[in-house]
């Protein structure tokens, strides 16, 4: 489908949707912008066990929105940008146009609420 | 600086909306339930107008919307019947948008408290093709993707 840019097939835009969907994962890859980390380094901010970071990571590693290192003792995680590009950038700019018109609407309601004010 | 609005993708063939109004209920019905206050907020990205916004307001009844881009003349327009009406707290409504096919069922519900409102639209399409279409049927011309923004939004969604 040609609207489908950004390299992005429908089901890998699925898949990065879903993973995104929760706010441990999005938490991960916030801090992953700052740069790689190992799963300890990463379980650290979270009151989670290392195991169910570990399983966060894995559906991340599936919508191929991070990668693992091949250092073999430390495994470093870091974020792949493209996917998060393709995903944030569409719901963003979505948000953005809400944005617009509901501060349009904020500013109606005020002029609408005005004629009341007399009335009190 | 705007109030936040929140847009999730609750599942793959999603879009919610949530936003919270200092104004009562009545009053933002009415901006979603008559022409002439819609047209005057509901015009989408910058540059765009709403030159046709016709609501039948009956369990039954029709509504059209026409956006139009004034730099180059384009326009958009979506259409679906009312399917449920709650004064003045949800509204149920089909949508179809020009261009695609099939269609979405819209429901918006307004919830008041202590003089707020939080407006939560749902919108849930045939597939998960068509949510991504609406999605990107957002950000027309002239929005240039701000990927540079990308940190910033990440930065708002850290753990404290």
């Amino acid at each position: 489908m040609e609207l489908m840019s950004y390299g992005q097939t429908p089901a890998q835009l699925d898949a990065t949707f879903s993973a995104l969907a929760d706010p441990t994962r999005r938490a991960i890859l916030a801090r992953l912008i700052d740069g790689e980390a190992s799963v300890t380094e990463l379980a650290k901010p979270f009151a989670m066990s290392q195991p169910a970071i570990s399983k966060h990571l894995k559906v991340l590693e599936r919508a191929g929105l991070v990668s693992r290192g091949r250092d073999a003792a430390r495994r470093p995680v870091r974020v792949e940008i493209e996917p998060l590009k393709a995903a944030t950038g569409w719901l963003e700019e979505y948000r953005r146009v809400w944005e617009a018109n509901y501060a349009r609407l904020d500013a109606l309601l005020e002029v609408l609420k005005a004629p009341a004010q007399p009335q009190d | 600086m705007p109030k936040p609005v929140d847009v999730t993708t609750p599942s793959d063939r999603e879009i919610t909306v949530v936003r919270v109004f200092n104004a009562p209920r009545e009053l933002i019905w009415d901006c979603h339930t008559k022409p002439e206050l819609v047209k005057r907020w509901m015009l989408g990205p910058p540059g765009w107008s709403m030159p046709v916004c016709e609501i039948d307001l009956r369990v039954g009844g029709a509504y059209r919307y026409v956006w139009r881009n004034d730099a180059d003349g384009t326009s958009f327009g979506s259409h679906g019947i009312h399917q449920e009406i709650v004064t003045p707290q949800r509204i149920v409504t089909t949508e179809a948008m020009d261009g695609f096919d099939g269609e979405a069922i819209n429901t918006l519900e307004l919830a008041e408290a202590g003089g707020r409102t939080t407006l939560r639209i749902n919108m849930l399409f045939p597939s998960k093709e068509h949510r991504d279409g609406a999605l990107q049927s957002g950000m027309s011309d002239g929005m240039a993707m701000g990927y540079d923004r990308l940190e910033t939004i990440l930065d708002e969604q850290k753990v404290g």
